[in-house]
């Protein structure tokens, strides 16, 4: 078990440390990222005293390892546009984020949960089909046509939930109905070829054979036996939500990162991009590092040493 | 020839939701000849404005001018404006699939094939890709080095690449070993020899799936780009543009968002259910 932690925690080391410089190259794309925190009207000198102020004159190792040494000490900088910490700036449009996130797992999973238990189990009937189609829809389905289109019905013609914006309750549900849809399919389709394995097994049969009934067999055997997946599969469709987020944001107006990533964007406050995409990396290692150690505690099958890989 | 209809046939008629696979392969197949036609076929100049037939509703004709789908907030056809917008749509998602493709089957082969210190630095690059959420890796691309056509194939295939590396890289590991590649190895060819004429051959199958699959995402990711103003520019017609346009207008013009979302539907299913069909064929396993 330690081995098998340490091997994990020093891939995951690797994965940030690897992010970092990712997002540092990038940043020297074009050369100079001097002309990225400046803003637009600035001039030949302001460029120059924020090239020295920045330490950008600096040698390229130099810079990069105090970049490195920044983001250990958990400063992201600070925004030139507002002029707090870039730490700041995203930590009051977090909460907003989170909260979209965990409606749209809601949603994803109490619609997709269902839907794969009936595709499993009604797949000889024609009619299951339509089901399908519909997963195999909601997958295709753009967030941000999905998303106005509910923005029309649901909030102008029909008047029934706030079209934008955050505040209550309400302002939740569109988008995190619109944010869900796509995860709701990967739940459906996980959970039907899950159950469907668990369906041909030895213990299934004897218990069909003892008699058990129906809505017991599922609650009691199935689903016990076939959620594993549909759980490890949470940890990817929690970094495919941070991504989704920054369509579905913009689409609604609410504030979280992934508005504040577009605004960032388009107002040229590049270290606050930085921070988010950094951030978000960052979650999406500790989330499949989190995943990995839960699904062998959860499965003791799994073996640890990392050989049943 | 007819050995191949027949066995593209199974694919065109087989059907998982009720409806023949055919059917999406042609939606896809229209769109494309409309792309490729789309001077011939628009009615109207896509972006000539019309400022006194602003906002009309589909159907309505103003100044000489019939909007069969509407116009857009500058008066301009909107049926026009999705016709050319196909081509953007299919041009990036194509342009960008080949250059991620073969820039990540090539590496993910090599990884394969060559192991050593070759395979820790290519897998261990492909993990940190795959570390960032796609999007925002794109974004943070297309902040540095600017929107438009060619910068957003560029960021495309910069961020999708791993996805074919990963998989190029199992399959090479399990053909490699086979005996006609340590035939070939013996008989003195060339590694580049043998990873393009003896092992991409029989691992081309399962990325194909792959593409397929990214095609509909790229046509989704380049629609998302344009839909947050960072994509193609415009006046340029690209249907994630158009529906930003429409999130504005959703309360009195509902056909600018619609159309275009549709479309983008269309497509993104079709191409979704052809590489589920396609996968489903060439691994009869799975079915």
């Amino acid at each position: 078990m330690a081995v098998f932690l340490a091997k994990r925690a020093g891939q995951a080391l690797v994965a940030i440390f690897g992010v970092m410089t990712l997002v540092f190259f990038i940043q020297r794309l074009t050369g100079d990222p001097t002309y990225l925190l400046v803003p637009e009207t600035a001039t030949q000198a302001d460029i120059e005293a924020m090239r020295q102020s920045l330490g950008l004159d600096r040698p390229l190792l130099v810079q990069y390892l105090s970049f490195l040494a920044d983001i250990v000490r958990f400063d992201l900088g600070r925004s030139f546009i507002q002029n707090i910490p870039v730490t700041e700036i995203i930590a009051s449009r977090l909460p907003y984020t989170l909260q979209l996130a965990g409606g749209a797992l809601f949603v994803a999973f109490m619609i997709g949960l269902p839907i794969g238990l009936i595709l499993a189990l009604a797949r000889k009937y024609k009619s299951s089909n339509i089901l399908m189609g519909v997963v195999l829809a909601a997958q295709s389905l753009p967030t941000f046509w999905s998303g106005i289109l509910m923005i029309m019905v649901f909030g102008v013609w029909l008047g029934w939930l706030p079209p934008s914006g955050s505040g209550s309750f309400a302002h939740l549900i569109m988008p995190s109905i619109a944010l869900g849809l796509l995860s709701m399919a990967t739940y459906a389709r996980i959970a039907r070829s899950s159950i469907l394995d668990e369906l041909s097994k030895d213990y299934v049969r004897s218990a069909r054979a003892r008699g058990v009934p129906q809505g017991r067999l599922v609650r009691r055997h199935l689903l016990r036996n076939s959620i594993i997946p549909v759980i490890s599969i949470t940890a990817l469709e929690i970094s495919q939500l941070l991504a989704g987020a920054v369509i579905v944001e913009t689409v609604f107006a609410w504030p979280g990162l992934g508005l504040l990533t577009v605004q960032s964007v388009v107002a040229r406050d590049f270290v606050v991009v930085q921070g988010v995409v950094l951030l978000g990396a960052f979650v999406t290692i500790a989330v499949n590092f989190i995943a990995d150690i839960l699904y062998s505690v959860v499965d003791p099958r799994i073996r640890l040493d990392g050989a049943g890989q | 020839m007819t050995t191949l209809i027949n066995r593209i046939r199974p694919i065109f008629l087989s059907s998982g939701s009720g409806v023949p696979t055919g059917f999406f392969i042609g939606i896809v197949a229209l769109m494309v000849i409309v792309a490729v036609f789309a001077p011939w076929i628009a009615p109207y100049d896509p972006n000539a404005q019309n400022l006194l037939g602003r906002l009309k509703a589909p159907g309505t004709e103003a100044r000489n001018v019939l909007y069969v789908l509407g116009s857009d907030e500058l008066g301009r056809d909107l049926l026009s404006r999705l016709i050319y917008g196909a081509r953007i749509s299919l041009s990036v998602a194509f342009l960008s699939v080949i250059l991620s493709g073969c820039v990540g089957i090539l590496l993910g082969m090599l990884a394969g094939y060559r192991r050593g210190w070759v395979e820790t630095v290519i897998m261990r690059l492909v993990d940190i890709f795959l570390s960032v959420p796609a999007i925002l890796l794109a974004i943070i691309t297309v902040a540095v080095l600017g929107p438009g056509f060619i910068n957003v194939i560029l960021v495309l295939a910069l961020t999708r690449w791993p996805r074919y590396a990963r998989v190029a890289y199992g399959q090479t590991l399990s053909v490699a070993g086979q005996p006609y590649v340590r035939l070939a190895r013996a008989m003195g060819a060339s590694w580049g020899r043998i990873l393009l004429l003896h092992i991409l051959p029989n691992i081309i199958a399962p990325l194909s799936v792959v593409a397929t699959l990214e095609f509909g995402l790229m046509v989704l990711f380049e629609a998302g780009l344009s839909f947050l103003g960072l994509g193609v520019q415009p006046p340029t017609a690209s249907w994630g543009a158009m529906l930003s346009v429409g999130r504005n207008y959703v309360s009195n013009a509902w056909w600018i968002a619609t159309f275009p979302g549709l479309c983008l539907f269309m497509l993104v299913l079709s191409v979704n259910l052809i590489g589920d069909r396609l996968s489903e064929y060439l691994n009869p396993k799975s079915r």
